[in-house]
């Protein structure tokens, strides 16, 4: 088997920064309800660019990042809940737009967890020998669905994309992956698609189709629950696996949901809140994007050296979760 | 034994004097927000397992502890 690591990242942002007080000219709410339940103060909306662009722009930053060549990625998956459109794929747009000529390329759907799925499924293909270098983009344009009328959902998300890339290596630097789902809670987080519509379905059974079904709905209570149920289970998982202590690990970088549930879960787990990355206050939560920004800017911020073990930890739609152990 | 735990279980995530609490205190007074309290019956729920299908109607200490034995009088 062949060891695999992280050699570069990326992440990339709209110009155009909402805060809650421009929020409160739209929907009944308030700075202080918004930061104080979550945390988050301003988010990143985009003004036209789609999930690819945001994905091209992310993509060729990790790549300068890394100093290999577009060619060189045999590997291409963009993890996205809001993919540009159902055919071509969005990987498949990215490598049009970077020339990634070599690379197969597909989306993957795990909501907010989709970024560390994506890290797991490119490090079984390179220590399989399937692939050599891997691109893996988390992605969204939550912007487009959401209900802006909602005050409820349209506070919490923002647009945005990180990049990483990952390739064989002599040096172990993804030590330890870990996921699971439970399919039998989907219904508390949902952004329906397109119902069945043909010329053979009865009048009776139509589903209405108007632009508010595709937006995303929530159960915030039964996330929050199952958000710090599963983490914790997973930094559990992950840490048995790899014979780790929590105390070995310098940053754990969750996704970026709400800085009430990180918080909740290190309270939990009798962890120093320190430990815990946090930028959801600059950004919201941008799904399959939020721990691919937030590992790029702890990357670029020198916060790590040689030999620092950090883990990525995730949860979302579907429902999924799951997590990374990275020696960096 | 049943309010001593919850007094506990608030004391320790609001971060306050148990002198303060008692039975016919209600959540607002003690300035908790609906996340405050959302995570305090969480862990209401873990200690004593039970499920609350109603948080809103748990709005005083008292509330608290006669949903719970009303659960463990079953």
């Amino acid at each position: 088997m062949n060891k695999v690591q992280i050699i570069g990242t990326g992440s990339y942002v709209p110009e155009k920064i909402v805060s809650n007080k421009e929020l409160t000219k739209i929907v009944d709410t308030s700075d202080e309800w918004i930061s104080s339940r979550t945390g988050i103060k301003e988010r990143r909306i985009s003004e036209g660019e789609n999930t690819s662009d945001l994905s091209t722009n992310a993509a060729l930053r990790a790549i300068e990042s890394s100093k290999i060549n577009p060619e060189d990625i045999d590997l291409l998956i963009v993890a996205t809940l809001t993919p540009d459109a159902f055919i071509p794929s969005t990987a498949c747009i990215v490598q049009n737009n970077i020339n990634a000529v070599n690379a197969t390329c597909f989306d993957i759907s795990a909501a907010c967890t989709g970024f560390i799925y994506a890290i797991d499924i490119a490090t079984q293909f390179i220590k399989t020998g399937r692939s050599k270098v891997a691109l893996v983009i988390g992605a969204e344009i939550l912007s487009k669905v959401l209900n802006w009328e909602d005050r409820s959902t349209c506070v919490l998300f923002g647009d945005g994309a990180g990049a990483a890339v990952l390739k064989s290596s002599n040096e172990d630097g993804i030590i330890a992956c870990y996921s699971g789902s439970d399919g039998s809670k989907g219904r508390h987080l949902t952004c329906d698609a397109i119902p069945v519509r043909n010329p053979y379905v009865k009048k009776e059974n139509m589903v209405a189709y108007d632009v508010n079904s595709s937006t995303v709905k929530m159960d915030g209570r039964e996330i929050f629950k199952f958000a710090v149920n599963v983490m914790i289970q997973s930094i559990d998982e992950l840490l048995k696996s790899a014979k780790l202590k929590i105390e070995d690990i310098k940053y754990i970088i969750p996704h970026q949901a709400n800085a009430r549930i990180i918080e909740f879960t290190a309270k939990k787990m009798g962890v120093d809140g320190d430990k815990f990355y946090m930028n959801l206050d600059k950004y919201g939560n941008t799904s399959a994007a939020t721990v691919a920004i937030a590992l790029d800017e702890v990357s670029r911020a020198g916060l790590l050296e040689k030999g620092d073990k950090i883990i990525l930890v995730g949860f979302g739609g579907g429902l999924t979760y799951g997590g990374i152990i990275i020696q960096w | 034994m049943v309010f001593e735990k919850i007094k506990n279980i608030i004391v320790e995530q609001l971060g306050l004097d148990g002198e303060e609490i008692m039975l016919s205190t209600s959540f607002e007074d003690l300035g908790v927000d609906s996340l405050d309290l959302f995570q305090i019956i969480i862990e209401i729920e873990e200690e004593f397992d039970v499920q609350v299908e109603d948080a809103e109607k748990i709005k005083t200490v008292q509330d608290a502890v006669d949903f719970v034995e009303g659960k463990m009088g079953k």
